[in-house]
């Protein structure tokens, strides 16, 4: 009986132990994967600004920085992974949502419609972007080492009150501007007949995606805002203790 | 026999904690079913199948069979109320639900003006196929109708208004995409012609037998009186057969009636159709699959949820 009590308690330390080492690989990785994305999008957004300092335009600016942007940004997909294995505890859907937007405004709209790419409203949506990624990666990673300066994460919870509308209206006002080449060239776009009996117009598909963000916007503002009460506000209340 | 003192009931909102109710001279074994009534008189618009009772406000809601002095409370028991909304009968959602692509698709058949070039208002197609689809899919929607009216016997009694009407804009909103390309005037029939359809309209027709014959079954098992208490099992009828091998095979007869269909119109919504349904139904098959399990300690080894050997 000893020696099985004995056994009962090894097995226990047994998975205690491969518990630890998992957390701890799961944790350097997710701190390399963060900063690994916080330096992407800090070179893409070096690279804009001497791209703007040396040319005085941002004609011919996302040519420039699209290959790095569109690494980095695909490279984003794992975060749904990591969603989907439980390594982050985020709602897989959210963050599934969240990706493939971006992921469809680089390759479908930005990298497919070449007439677009010099428009004011594609830079706006891209220095929004890189700001508010290399808030949100740097956050992440000094979250991960327990070491989070109070300016980051006041980045975090306030930044977004600006960004993501000027964001919105970057990327809107992008798609819109594509609506005439999208239609004119029928890029996309399956027609009748065929044998599968089956349409698809890229430039309804467009118009419905730029309604879309009428219910989903507001959505995902409020919960930031919430998200921020939540977080600055026990702050506060930690502060009158004081 | 020492008759129990009555019990109050005071009934709370479980956010302001203000009293909505008090109920004195309690019954000690009245259901909780029961004070849903006392509760529905105090307030008519709030019916007994809206209502949800807890004992702790983030804590379970009770069942209409909880009996009150068996609940860990004292005499005076204090339960929170949650409204759940407009409810309706099992039996309205799904006649709604499908009476819906009943008729839309007859819309999009006849051509109604406005859906298609006017010059094809109220043509037809040149192709068999093509009311051979409307029957059948018109057939599939008859009979859920005259099951759901007189077969199926529901357990939960109602379902709240706003499940109903996303669950009905799913179905229609379905039957008004597939509708539109098979009764389109560009239509293309399937490419290996009648020989696809003849195959696949057996296929449809078999399954639709087979989903029927499976509904008979359970509902006799229900009406035998022993409630749940029986496992599901083959009788005569040789469609039954296939509960030697799955737990829910009316399931595996409604995705082969849409197999079959999705054949006879090499339409590609249709196909997209019956995958998200296959997907709904193996979730739902599972979970079926699993109460079972659970429940009969001797439940054949051999049956799977939904697809005979492997899933």
């Amino acid at each position: 009986m000893a020696s099985g009590e004995e056994d009962g308690s090894l097995d226990e330390k047994e998975n205690n132990n491969k518990k630890r080492i998992r957390s701890a690989l799961a944790t350097a990785w997710l701190t390399f994967y963060n900063i690994t994305m916080t330096a992407g999008w800090l070179v893409l957004a070096v690279a804009m600004a001497k791209f703007y300092i040396q040319r005085g335009t941002h004609k011919g600016l996302y040519r420039n920085i699209s290959k790095t942007l569109k690494f980095f940004q695909t490279f984003a997909l794992l975060e749904v992974v990591h969603c989907a294995v439980g390594l982050v505890r985020t709602s897989v859907i959210v963050t599934g949502v969240q990706v493939s937007s971006r992921i469809f405004m680089v390759w479908f709209v930005t990298n497919s419609i070449r007439q677009i790419q010099n428009e004011e409203s594609v830079v706006l949506f891209l220095v929004v972007w890189t700001v508010t990624e290399i808030t949100r990666y740097s956050f992440y990673t000094f979250s991960l080492i327990n070491h989070l300066p109070y300016f980051i994460k006041w980045a975090r919870y306030n930044m977004f009150i600006v960004m993501y509308p000027l964001g919105v209206i970057g990327e809107l006002m992008t798609i819109y501007s594509a609506l005439p080449y999208v239609q004119r060239s029928g890029m996309f776009s399956l027609r009748l007949p065929n044998k599968y009996n089956v349409s698809f117009d890229y430039y309804i598909f467009l118009i419905i995606i730029m309604l879309s963000y009428i219910p989903l916007f507001p959505q995902l503002y409020f919960h930031m805002l919430r998200q921020r009460r939540r977080v600055l506000h026990g702050e506060v209340i930690v502060e009158k203790d004081d | 026999m020492s008759r129990a003192a009555f019990f109050e009931v005071e009934i709370l909102d479980p956010k302001t904690k203000a009293q909505l109710c008090f109920l004195d001279k309690v019954e000690p074994h009245a259901t909780v079913a029961e004070i849903k009534c006392l509760l529905h008189k105090c307030y008519p618009k709030w019916y007994p199948a809206r209502q949800a009772l807890k004992l702790d406000p983030k804590g379970k809601t009770l069942k209409d069979d909880e009996i009150l002095e068996n609940l860990p409370v004292g005499t005076t028991a204090t339960m929170y109320f949650k409204d759940l909304g407009p409810q309706l009968g099992w039996t309205m959602v799904f006649l709604a639900e499908y009476i819906g692509p009943l008729f839309i698709y007859l819309l999009f058949y006849f051509r109604l003006p406005y859906i298609y070039s006017p010059k094809y208002t109220f043509t037809s197609s040149p192709y068999p196929v093509v009311p051979l689809a409307c029957l059948c899919h018109s057939f599939h929607y008859v009979k859920r109708l005259i099951e759901t009216i007189f077969v199926h016997r529901f357990s939960h009694g109602t379902m709240p208004l706003r499940s109903m009407v996303k669950n009905c804009l799913y179905y229609w909103g379905f039957a008004a995409w597939l509708a539109y390309y098979i009764n389109h005037p560009l239509y293309t029939p399937p490419s290996y012609g009648n020989r696809q359809i003849y195959y696949a309209l057996i296929l449809f027709l078999l399954c639709e037998a087979g989903n029927f014959s499976i509904n008979l079954a359970l509902n006799n098992l229900k009406s035998d009186g022993m409630g749940s208490g029986k496992i599901p099992c083959p009788t005569r009828n040789p469609f039954t057969w296939l509960f030697f091998f799955v737990s829910c095979p009316n399931y595996t007869y409604e995705v082969g009636a849409w197999i079959g269909f999705t054949f006879m119109t090499q339409c590609v919504p249709v196909a997209l159709f019956t995958l998200v349904g296959f997907i709904q139904m193996t979730i739902w098959a599972r979970g079926k699959h699993k109460m079972y399990l659970r429940q009969f300690k001797d439940y054949p080894a051999l049956r799977m949820a939904i697809i005979p050997l492997f899933l």
